[in-house]
């Protein structure tokens, strides 16, 4: 598995990583971990004559928690994820998911940014973020502009993004109440056969909101807005619970894989997002 | 002298002989990185050769353009069959008697076929010069189901058909299809078929052993030299037998033997994988000669997992009987075995279906009956034996699930089962029925022992309270027991039954003792992993009495090391270990004649002793074997040459029989299908034990590969001959993250033939560990009327199970 010639790239600044962009147009893409872009490239299904690596240019790894919201740089592992205690108690869904993708090698390398970014149905953080209604900033020769997590996903490898444009940063309004992300896998370092976040909370034993996403049950992550709303104003019954299901599973669009058929999928997903509501309404 | 003051015991201690803890020496090496493989070898000028590999799984080849190859930088050569017929090597021999296309002669027969070679200056040049060859395909019907090739007008082997469409016999005998290999039986027909038609009670049950891949860490590869000066060629590659294979390509090439060296640097595991020869192989070796230059190839995982041997792939038809209270009277079984698009299978040459015929188990079955069909598909060729001696995981695996099987239709506990149908301790040596002679065993007392120390009883007693509480609602987990008596057969073996391509399946090692007391071994085996410079150096440390510290041992390269038949089917031990032992005894004696003259005694006047020949009743008086070592170059012994040196090459009387008896315990989430191992317990018995650490080891080793193979790890592929699982995302390959914690037994039953007693036990574990995991899966679901599914076990599997049943509500 080699992957075909390119030209690497390692840019001081934002500055200097547009200027190549520009130049090369969709010849060129940015290089944040590299655990999903090199192998597509060693496999020879990304072709990358101008690669550029961002592990130079600065401003891109912070975590910053405000008042109202959290801003993490594009470049932040997973790893700086799990590590960070002030974000831990911010948002701990994030750690709870984080902790699920792939193993810790991986995520030593894997950032935030690439993972948003990337476009594959597969990956964990894109549906976390749908539920968290988070806001990815992207920054192009233009200037920058924000897009909404919930917007920002087309089809396979298909986002908002322009192929000039980079992804410095996700910024996510402060969460509250119960949380929890459930991932069925067949091994360590495998993509969901179902996953499911969900973000809820309740005043006097009623659901006040619920936020839910699904990974790797469709082209896209699916943010079901429907779902959510089947569990608002309830007591969080087996009635309200089923009905969030059904509201689910007709978003979501699974195909047969190794992981199974699509009967098989669609089952696993009730289950998951059943055991993530549970546990999300007990920390609510 | 400080040896006057150690006590015995500290003397024995000072060796690291048998049965002592002793550390890897190996591991040194392989925790600092410091480990040579094939892929660390640089040499000056080395060009690089990969292939270009077929994507369809049967086509034919209408033209091969390689020009716009040859203009890439750094690209030298691109052979194809067309380049390689002139020396008649387009083809190769198999080590099953069939033969092989080294680059597609015309046509292929499974995806990745090699098509042909690229030789450049790099690997990168190389995989860009792979892109660029044009190959002209026209697709053809594609056959992956062994049943429906044996119904098929499609052909896939012409080169295999007589004139007007005869079909001549094979390598072992007629053909009753174009697509048919061979037909292999053992036992006795008529009289099974007699028993089981008359019986109280008969089980009958079909399986698929899955096809799955030893995939080892390390890939194949190799680098070829070809010395024109000299005219020597050097072959360095992952070879499980590398003697095997310079004979190998010394008849393929021409080549006289003394011409060509070959060396297995450190392997980084093989089970299987790496006992054939490979079409990479034979490419480099012609790449050398043609450009002068050294010529490295190296799979990449996908290589590997998608075209070097498979293992498994066996359709298995049982039919077992037995008087009402269960005591069995017939076994009966009938496969249908894919070997791919060649027959490819690694056996000893008289064995097409290895020692299936092992498959009567643990069990004292007076008639039974096999018989194996060999048939051609469009899937990759292979058929080795990951991790087992031949076929003896397929073999383990179909008695201990007709057994369960048979438990059902009985309605008994399978654990009393098994115990009123072992073979007895007083009936060893046995004759099975199938025609082995088994060594010895003592079953009863390793099963009691095991299911006391699980608490058997207790188990399935909280196994009924789940069922109660699973049916009121209570719990979504079930939880099943697994249990698994295996007895496998290693150490292929004596001449007169085993050989591979003619060459007997003995062993050797040949010892040179240095005057200051220490000494070097070399054997004909491979360590791979297994630890093999550890292990020997303390049968020799025991059989000679000199430190295993002060002992090297050396393997894999055929200048210096004896001939052997190399390591697979845990025959290390039973051949190899047995040949040191030998050779260290020889080594004793001659040791004996010259202390005996050192203190003027006659020879029978001195009795060994740790380290030690002394004076029979007068022990202060004796001689060390660093002593006797220095003597033996230093002083003129009348009637004694000088030098201390021994070779043995042992051709064992009989295989040894491995046993255990493994319990697994697993809850099953029945709405995920996602299962989880609360508990394993093994007890193996491989008779005398050498290095308890280094067993221990192995049998989580084999265990972790048992757990892989029974939940999830497979070959498969489409309709369309496609594999669909040729990277590790897909193929299963468990870590620490999957594998529970092992709980590790035995006893000892050493065997009676085997000079130290030893049996082996590297892939123990992995043949009973199989059918343990997959019973306990199948066991979950026995109290809503399952009898068997079909493994891997992976999650979708055992929902679909629990869905069929009706546990989804
Ligand atoms: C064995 C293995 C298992 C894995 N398992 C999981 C899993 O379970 N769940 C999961 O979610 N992921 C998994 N991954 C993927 C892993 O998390 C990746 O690291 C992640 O998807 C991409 O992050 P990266 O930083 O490596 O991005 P890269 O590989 O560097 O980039 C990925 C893509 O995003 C683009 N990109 C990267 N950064 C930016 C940016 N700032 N702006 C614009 N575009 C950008 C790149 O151009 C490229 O197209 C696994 C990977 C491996 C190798």
């Amino acid at each position: 598995m080699i992957p075909a010639a390119f030209e690497y790239y390692r840019p001081q600044d934002m500055a200097g990583v547009l200027a190549i962009l520009e130049e090369h147009g969709d010849d060129a893409r940015v290089m944040a971990g590299g655990h999903s872009l090199i192998p597509m490239m060693k496999l020879r299904m990304a072709e990358v004559p101008h690669l550029i690596d961002l592990q130079d240019v600065g401003g891109l790894s912070d975590i910053t928690v405000e008042a109202s919201r959290i801003v993490i740089g594009a470049m932040v592992t997973q790893a700086d994820i799990i590590d960070s205690a002030e974000l831990t108690a911010a948002a701990p869904i994030l750690r709870e998911a984080a902790l699920q993708i792939a193993d810790p090698q991986v995520r030593y390398m894997g950032t935030v940014g690439g993972n948003v970014a990337n476009g594959d149905p597969g990956n964990d953080m894109p549906g976390l973020m749908q539920c968290l209604d988070a806001t990815f900033t992207l920054v192009g020769s233009d200037g920058e502009r924000d897009v909404p997590a919930r917007d920002f996903y087309e089809a396979a490898y298909m986002t908002a993004r322009d192929d000039e444009e980079v992804l410095t940063a996700v910024s996510i309004p402060l969460p509250s109440g119960g949380y929890a992300y459930e991932k069925q896998k067949r091994k360590i370092g495998d993509y969901a056969t179902a996953a499911a976040s969900v973000q809820i909370t309740q005043s006097g034993g009623t659901c006040t909101s619920a936020a839910i996403a699904m990974t790797n049950l469709s082209d896209t992550p699916i943010f079901s807005e429907a779902a959510g709303a089947a569990l608002v104003g309830t007591a969080l019954d087996d009635a309200a619970i089923k009905s969030s299901v059904a509201a689910m599973l007709n978003d979501i669009d699974p195909t047969e894989d190794n992981r199974g058929p699509i009967a098989f999928k669609k089952h696993v997903a009730g289950v998951i997002l059943r055991r993530a509501i549970e546990r999300a309404w007990s920390r609510a | 002298m400080k040896d006057e003051v150690d006590t015995r015991e500290d003397r024995v201690a000072n060796l690291k002989g048998m049965g002592c803890s002793r550390k890897r020496v190996e591991d040194a090496r392989f925790t600092q990185g410091k480990g040579n493989y094939v892929d660390d070898i640089k040499l000056d000028g080395m060009l690089f050769g990969d292939f270009v590999r077929s994507p369809y799984a049967h086509a034919r080849i209408k033209s091969i353009d390689t020009a716009a190859a040859l203009e890439v930088p750094g690209v030298l050569a691109v052979l194809t069959a067309a380049d390689l017929e002139p020396l008649g090597l387009h083809w190769m021999p198999t080590l099953a008697g069939d033969k092989q296309m080294v680059l597609a002669d015309g046509k292929v027969l499974f995806q990745g076929q090699e098509v042909a070679f690229v030789v450049a200056e790099d690997r990168y040049a190389a995989a860009d010069g792979i892109e660029l060859v044009e190959v002209e395909y026209e697709e053809l019907p594609v056959i992956v189901n062994p049943f429906e090739a044996l119904k098929s007008d499609v052909v896939l082997r012409e080169d295999l058909m007589g004139e007007g469409g005869s079909l001549p016999d094979g390598a072992h005998g007629p053909r009753k299809h174009h697509n048919h290999i061979f037909t292999w039986d053992a036992g006795d027909k008529e009289p099974t078929e007699e028993v089981i038609a008359n019986a109280d009670v008969v089980a009958t049950e079909s399986m698929y052993y899955h096809r799955t891949h030893p995939c080892p860490l390390e890939t194949c590869g190799c680098v070829a030299s070809m010395d024109k000066v000299n005219g020597k060629l050097t072959l360095w590659g992952t070879f499980q037998a590398p003697h095997a294979i310079r004979t190998v390509v010394s008849l393929i090439s021409g080549i006289e033997e003394h011409n060509i060296r070959v060396v297995s640097p450190d392997i980084g595991g093989g089970f299987g994988n790496k006992v054939g020869a490979y079409p990479g192989y034979v490419c480099s070796v012609v790449a050398s000669i043609v450009t002068g230059k050294p010529v490295k190839w190296i799979e990449d995982r996908m290589d590997n997992l998608m075209t070097t041997a498979f293992a498994r792939d066996y359709h298995m038809t049982g039919k077992i009987s037995a008087t009402k209270e269960g005591k069995i009277t017939g076994l009966h079984c009938h496969v249908t075995a894919d070997h791919g698009g060649f027959d490819a299978c690694a056996d000893p040459t008289k064995f097409p279906a290895g020692f299936m015929n092992i498959c009567t188990g643990s069990y004292d079955i007076p008639t039974a009956y096999l018989e194996v069909d060999g048939v051609y598909t469009n899937k990759a060729p292979g058929g080795v034996s990951y991790r087992c001696s031949f076929r003896v995981t397929e073999a383990v695996y179909f008695i201990e699930r007709m057994i369960e099987v048979l438990a059902i239709k009985l309605d008994m506990d399978a654990a009393e089962l098994r115990r009123i149908n072992f073979i007895k301790k007083e009936q060893f040596p046995y004759q099975a029925a199938l025609g082995w002679e088994y060594d010895s065993g003592d079953y009863h007392t390793a099963w009691d022992k095991a299911l006391k120390t699980v608490d058997y009883d207790g188990l399935r007693a909280e196994q009924a309270q789940r069922v109660e509480d699973f049916k009121a609602g209570k719990t979504r987990k079930l939880m099943g027991i697994g249990l698994s008596f295996f007895t496998e057969i290693v150490g292929a073996g004596p001449v007169k039954n085993c050989d591979i391509l003619g060459l007997g399946m003995f062993d050797s090692c040949e010892i040179r003792i240095h005057p200051t007391g220490s000494a070097i071994a070399r054997l004909g085996t491979i360590s791979q992993g297994q630890g093999h410079a550890t292990t020997f150096a303390q049968i020799l440390a025991s059989e000679i009495g000199l430190p295993a510290d002060s002992i090297t041992i050396e393997e894999g390269d055929t200048d210096t090391a004896p001939y052997g038949l190399g390591t697979y089917g845990s025959r290390s031990t039973p051949v190899a270990g047995a040949a040191t032992a030998m050779a260290g005894r020889k080594i004793r004696a001659k040791a004996q004649m010259i202390a005996a003259y050192l203190l003027e005694v006659h020879d029978n006047d001195v009795e060994f002793d740790v380290d030690r020949f002394v004076v029979k009743g007068a022990p202060e008086k004796f001689k060390t074997m660093k002593e006797i070592a220095f003597a033996a170059y230093n002083q003129a012994i009348p009637g004694i040459e000088p030098g201390l040196e021994a070779v043995s090459y042992y051709d064992p009387p009989n295989m040894t029989y491995p046993f255990g008896a493994y319990v697994c315990v697993m809850d099953i989430d029945v709405d995920t299908g996602v299962p989880e191992i609360r508990r394993f317990y093994a007890l193996d018995d491989c008779g005398t034990r050498i290095n308890p650490m280094i067993i221990e080891g192995q049998v989580h080793g084999g265990l972790t590969e048992a757990l892989a193979v029974a939940l999830g790890q497979e070959i498969a592929y489409d309709d369309m001959g496609n594999c669909k699982t040729g990277t590790l995302m897909d193929f299963f390959l468990p870590t620490a993250w999957e594998v529970p914690n092992y709980e590790t037994d035995y006893t000892v039953t050493p065997s009676p033939h085997h000079p130290i007693g030893a049996k082996g036990v590297g892939e123990s574990p992995h043949v009973g560990g199989v059918p343990c995991f997959s019973n306990a899966v199948q066991d979950a679901f026995r109290p809503f009327g399952n009898t068997h599914t079909n493994m891997p076990h992976d999650h979708w599997r055992i929902w679909k199970t629990a869905n069929e049943l009706g546990l989804h509500g």
